[in-house]
């Protein structure tokens, strides 16, 4: 297996599957690591980067070979990765925009079936990242924490009693530990409560990101809600905080449905149909204008208001209109305009399955 | 269903998060607008950036020759100044928490509300923490050491390093 294999496959958190995926799609936890006779990355030397990578490359591999970590695993050096390559694997969530943008030896493993991630040289020494589709925090702390021990056997991590597992960057330090969950709220925002939510999550120290995490604008209706504080309480407290959270915003999302679908159902049968309509016969799109559409439809599939669609279909849509994924696919490098027609094609495609031909050929 | 807040009749159901405690409020579209605007207090309460985060707690009854004094301060191990920091947001190796522990505990409180980690630890224990500083410590004077053609020097440092990386291994193994 390589880089371009996992182009055609669909990784374990787009499966569509797991509890409340209509509303969550994914659940990851990440713990940041850092071995305790190096300095962290912003003092090392190329040498000292160069060395870090071999240590932790060869435990992991050592672990993957003894048959412990689950499945097979794929390990890509960043440093030599086409600039599509690695715009693929952060679009995928497989890496952090930073680890594609950053310099100096580092590396990626990858789990095959895309239900765990390990960026070397990141911020951290170490980033281990578990993801799986739907509300499913408990099973990937565990995972996590699985993996986490059995690095932990053959390595020293910098960790003090005080202040636990020491990071680069104070804001991770204690126990290094991101619980982030992925909600689709279209009724939220079409109601216009959405703002009020993410203010009463800031006040209870939850961030709310975009898609594609730090700084990003949230587009298509996706956010993500994680964590802030790392140190004074425990990994499952933590993880709690979120988990508790999550129910209260699913169920103002089906309410904000349910009051949708009864205050005015043809304005929101009009606003899904218009989307699909459109995603099946554009010539050219954005991956802007892509995003918001699909999530329109996504919700009117969820709303029983579009048939025989399924979900993990628009969750590949999701991902796979985006700008490296679509070079990827059609295996040339494209510019802004080209990508586009590249787009829309794609969605013609996938979207006109039902037997009647692509409209727009006609 | 009438609007709470005056007599039109309420299209927007608003559940709003008081505690974690889910808030209904039933308003017409033109109080539900005012209501879910923002005010000025609310927009500026953004998560402060870490050097906003750092220049709040040390202008407080510091003077600038404190500050000048305080940025100056070097880690023995990796050789980052406070200012380096304060700049970067990065810390440069694990001893800093120690070596800047007074100038960091204010932050830390500012960020986690906390300063005692209760999660897991590693099960083997956090062995020699001192003798992991000090192998990063040696590796940098070798390093200097070799810039300035000391090489009689870089050698002992290097079996330094190796004996200790060694003895390492042992207390691990
Ligand atoms: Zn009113
Ligand atoms: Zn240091």
């Amino acid at each position: 297996m390589n880089l371009d294999d996992l182009v055609s496959t669909n990784g374990e958190w787009l499966r569509g599957s797991g509890p409340e995926a209509d509303i969550v799609i994914s659940s990851r936890i990440r713990l940041a690591r850092n071995l305790a006779d190096f300095p962290f990355i912003s003092k090392t030397t190329e040498s000292d980067r160069a060395e870090i990578e071999r240590i932790l490359h060869s435990q992991i591999q050592a672990i993957q070979e003894a048959g412990k970590a689950p499945g097979d695993a794929l390990y890509l050096n960043v440093t030599d990765l086409a600039e599509v390559d690695r715009q693929f694997l952060v679009e995928r969530q497989l890496i952090s925009r930073e680890h594609a943008e950053s310099d100096g030896a580092r590396s990626v493993v990858i789990d095959t079936d895309e239900r765990y991630s390990v960026m070397i040289n990141e911020e951290d020494h170490l980033r281990i990242q578990v993801m799986h589709s739907g509300l499913d925090l408990e099973a990937a702390l565990q995972r996590i924490n699985m993996l986490d021990d059995l690095i932990e056997e053959q390595v020293n991590y910098a960790f003090s009693d005080k202040l636990g597992y020491l990071t680069a960057c104070p804001t991770n330090v204690g126990t290094g530990l991101r619980v982030s969950v992925m909600l689709h709220l279209p009724a939220l925002v079409i109601t216009r409560q959405i703002e009020k939510v993410f203010k009463s999550l800031q006040k209870i120290n939850l961030a709310v990101r975009g898609l594609y995490g730090e700084g990003s604008q949230a587009t298509g209706d996706f956010y993500q809600i994680s964590n802030q504080v790392t140190l004074g309480q425990t990994e499952e407290g933590l993880a709690k905080k979120v988990a508790d959270v999550v129910p209260v915003l699913i169920s103002y999302e089906r309410q904000a449905r349910e009051f949708l679908i009864h205050e005015s159902q043809e304005t929101l049968h009009d606003r899904v149909s218009r989307a699909f309509g459109i995603l099946r016969t554009a010539q050219t799109i954005s991956s802007e204008e892509t995003l918001h559409l699909l999530s329109s439809v996504r919700m009117g599939i969820n709303l029983g208001l579009i048939g025989d669609l399924p979900i993990p279909t628009i969750n590949k849509l999701l991902i796979h209109t985006q700008p490296a994924h679509l070079q990827k696919l059609s295996g040339n490098e494209l510019d802004a305009a080209d990508r586009n027609i590249e787009r829309a094609t794609y969605l013609r495609q996938h979207l006109n399955v039902d037997g009647t031909s692509d409209p727009s050929n006609n | 269903m009438k609007c709470q807040r005056c007599e039109r009749p309420a299209t927007f159901h608003i559940t709003d998060l008081v505690d974690g405690e889910p808030n209904e409020l039933h308003l017409c579209e033109e109080c539900a607008q005012t209501y879910l605007t923002p005010t000025e207090e609310e927009a500026a309460e953004v998560m402060p950036a870490m050097a906003g985060l750092l220049a709040q707690h040390l202008a407080v009854g510091e003077s600038a020759d404190d500050l000048k004094r305080l940025d100056q301060r070097a880690c023995p191990v990796c050789g980052i100044t406070f200012l380096e920091f304060r700049k970067q947001g990065r810390l440069g190796c694990p001893h800093d928490y120690t070596f800047f522990a007074e100038e960091l505990e204010p932050l830390l409180m500012n960020i986690h509300d906390d300063t005692q980690h209760i999660g897991k630890s590693p099960k083997c224990g956090a062995a020699g923490a001192d003798q992991q500083t000090q192998i990063i410590r040696l590796r940098r004077e070798m390093k200097e050491a070799v810039a300035t053609e000391s090489y009689e020097r870089a050698s002992e440092l290097r079996d330094e390093i190796r004996a200790l990386e060694e003895q390492f291994r042992k207390d691990n193994g």
